[in-house]
């Protein structure tokens, strides 16, 4: 995934001559995580730029350089990180279109190695989507695998609005075909197994643990449908209730805490949907109300197969009261 | 520093056209404070003493090629610069957050309420002109209370870093609501700051434009020179209430008031030019006149703006709306829209 998200950067730089790669680190060094590795040797330091060690600098900057008509790509180096450029990016970055009547267009991709599962210390894996999801003017997406790395930063890149990019960090090293001619469609969720007795929605790196789960189901006789949902906003209802329309039960998974999460969002709209067709109430597997745990009880907190297996297991033997 | 950098006095012409600014800032700042008390618009944030500082520095400002951040508070600045006042006033209407004005046309951001929200967006914008090769500098204003915020201390570095050319433009009037400077800003003057970022700092008396706009001048043409950014520190004093919904009296005198206030500016540029014989009563006269009759036009426009259609809520949230808020609109029609 790594390859496939610096290739794609490549291609944007290339190809988009307004776009700019910003952030700590992101030069000479091509990122922690090697993401902008060559970028700045490639396209010269003032495209690709390292910045000052300031996030809320880094989002402010780019809002302002998106006014002076430049499409920037900034990164923040970790999820836990973002925090010090909420404040940008909700009251400013969110907000400019809105506030200067649609003359002030945002099209900023912001990049944020996202979620667990790299045994990482405090404030180097969370789940941040709900947070930004919930904030109007901002699109949220992640993808699940280097295939979808490839296109949707591509597609990220000229959506014309702030885009919030999370790559699940723990997939980086993920290895995994890109169809380059082939990207299918770039919006909405996407069917990535098909089944028929439960859809499983995820998204990110829990897309690949639910494929996991869903041959394990298998063997059982149990068809698990896995819906990616990739965009986490917009999210595809349409997709959604046409996956559920058709297995009837549906179980989210997602690392972030429970309350609140994205979960509840996608039980809405499935509830909203499918009430009809539902077999069971949607159920959700997800992070604990608790901060992030270290390394060592990660694995305690990230949804893990077994937990998804009981998921699944709960609404099919809901039965009525 | 480059003593070509240093700007040529100001002609008798650019001294009248000055006076006649200010004039039409403090009666429109005094109108909206009436406007304000007559229920026209339900709030507004004064500038009674800050007028020179406001139009000193935008008058510098080259509306062709640079770009101006405001705060909340930059009414003069945009008078100056030539935005339809009625367009700026409907924020204070509370029609529209940012104002009704075209901001990449008329070269103003929208008005900012988060303070120090637009200070690192002058960088941003500044740098974007160092890599496109234009010549643009940009002008950020901010109070002594916003010098307080990391954005302001984080946008300082990034463009000392960068040698971005942006002007810091710091209007200290002296409190930030009821906080006097000395309890804001931790070695008593926001210019001091700029030596710890490698940046040129010039003081100037905020109650003198002539004086401002030499400053500015300055400051843009060592940016425009490519030797990066300048903080300017304009000394005024808010005369009035922070807001109209403040109520000084409750950390400041009157006695103290007339003891910190320094020179009224407008009366400042009057002196001067009656004692350097560039203008008469009657020339006084004329700019007090047009003065008010541009203010009372604003008062008609104010006035005559309706609400804004709900509909538009929805308009500009995204450049690309999404289905989801596309169908909250047509529910939002449906249910609310009574046609
Ligand atoms: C981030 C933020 N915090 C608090 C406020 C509320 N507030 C509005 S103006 C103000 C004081 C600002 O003082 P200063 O920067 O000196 O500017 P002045 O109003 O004196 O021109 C405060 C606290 C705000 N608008 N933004």
């Amino acid at each position: 995934m790594q390859a496939a998200l610096n290739r794609a950067l490549a291609e944007t730089l290339a190809e988009d001559p307004r776009a700019v790669v910003l952030g700590e680190d992101v030069g000479r060094l091509g990122g922690v995580f090697r993401i902008t590795d060559g970028l700045q040797q490639r396209f010269g330091a003032d495209r690709v730029f390292d910045t000052p060690l300031a996030e809320s600098g880094i989002l402010g900057m780019s809002v302002g350089l998106a006014m002076a008509g430049f499409h920037p790509i900034p990164e923040v180096q970790f999820d836990g990180f973002a925090y010090p450029a909420v404040n940008q990016i909700v009251t400013q970055l969110a907000r400019m279109n809105y506030r200067s009547r649609g003359t002030m267009p945002m099209p900023v991709t912001l990049r944020v190695p996202s979620f667990g599962g790299i045994r990482a210390p405090e404030h180097h894996g969370e789940s941040l989507e709900a947070l930004f999801a919930h904030v109007p003017g901002l699109k949220v997406v992640s993808p699940s695998s280097p295939h979808e790395a490839y296109h949707l930063l591509k597609h990220a890149a000229a959506v014309p609005d702030p885009v919030i990019f999370m790559e699940p960090k723990s997939r980086y090293w993920q290895k995994g075909d890109v169809f380059l001619d082939d990207a299918g469609p770039m919006e909405g969720a996407k069917v990535v197994r098909p089944g028929k007795h439960v859809t499983l929605v995820a998204w990110g790196a829990m897309v690949a643990r639910c494929l996991s789960v869903a041959e394990l189901a298998a063997e059982d006789g149990i068809e698990v449908e896995v819906l990616d949902l990739r965009w986490l906003k917009p999210i595809d209802a349409e997709g959604l209730a046409a996956s559920v329309a058709r297995t009837r039960r549906a179980v989210v998974v997602h690392e972030a805490p429970l309350t609140s999460g994205l979960g509840a969002e996608v039980a809405a709209l499935i509830t909203e949907r499918c009430f009809d067709t539902l077999r069971a109430p949607v159920g959700r597997v997800t992070g604990f109300d608790v901060p992030y745990p270290s390394g060592d009880l990660e694995d305690e907190y990230i949804p893990n197969i077994d937990r998804i297996l009981f998921g699944i297991q709960r609404v099919l033997e809901y039965r009525r009261g | 520093m480059d003593n070509n950098l240093q700007p040529a006095a100001l002609s008798a012409e650019e001294l009248r056209e000055l006076y006649r600014l200010v004039t039409a800032v403090r009666q429109l700042d005094l109108a909206a404070i009436a406007w304000q008390r007559q229920g026209i618009i339900p709030g507004y944030a004064p500038e009674l003493g800050q007028e020179a500082a406001q139009v000193g520095s935008a008058f510098a400002m080259d509306p062709e090629h640079d770009f101006v951040f405001p705060t909340y508070r930059e009414m003069g600045v945009a008078l100056t610069m030539g935005v339809d006042m009625t367009a700026y006033m409907s924020t204070h209407k509370a029609s529209w957050h940012g104002g009704l004005y075209n901001p990449v046309q008329t070269r103003l951001a929208p008005i900012q309420a988060v303070v120090g929200g637009s200070v690192l967006h002058a960088v941003g914008w500044a740098h974007g002109q160092t890599l496109a090769g234009n010549p643009g500098v940009a002008l950020t204003y901010f109070g002594d209370g916003a010098s307080s915020q990391g954005d302001v201390h984080e946008a300082m570095n990034f463009a000392g870093v960068l040698k971005a050319p942006v002007i810091f433009f710091v209007q200290n009037n002296g409190w930030a609501i009821s906080l006097p400077t000395e309890a804001q800003v931790a070695g008593g003057t926001v210019a001091a700051r700029a030596a710890g970022y490698g940046m040129k700092a010039i003081t100037v008396d905020g109650n003198d434009a002539a004086a401002v706009v030499l400053a500015t001048r300055e400051a843009a043409a060592h940016a425009r020179a490519g030797h990066g950014p300048v903080l300017i520190e304009a000394m005024t004093y808010r005369r009035g209430p922070h807001s109209t919904s403040d109520d000084p009296g409750r950390y400041r005198s009157l006695a103290e008031e007339r003891r910190d206030e320094g020179a009224d500016p407008v009366q400042l540029l009057a002196d001067r030019l009656l004692a350097d014989g560039i203008a008469d009563d009657a020339f006084l006269d004329t700019a007090l006149q047009d003065a008010k009759t541009n203010a009372d036009a604003v008062r008609e426009g104010v006035m005559a703006l309706g609400p804004r259609p709900g509909r538009e809520m929805f308009d500009f949230v995204f450049a690309e709306p999404t289905e989801a808020l596309k169908a909250q609109a047509r529910a939002w029609r449906e249910e609310s829209e009574h046609v």
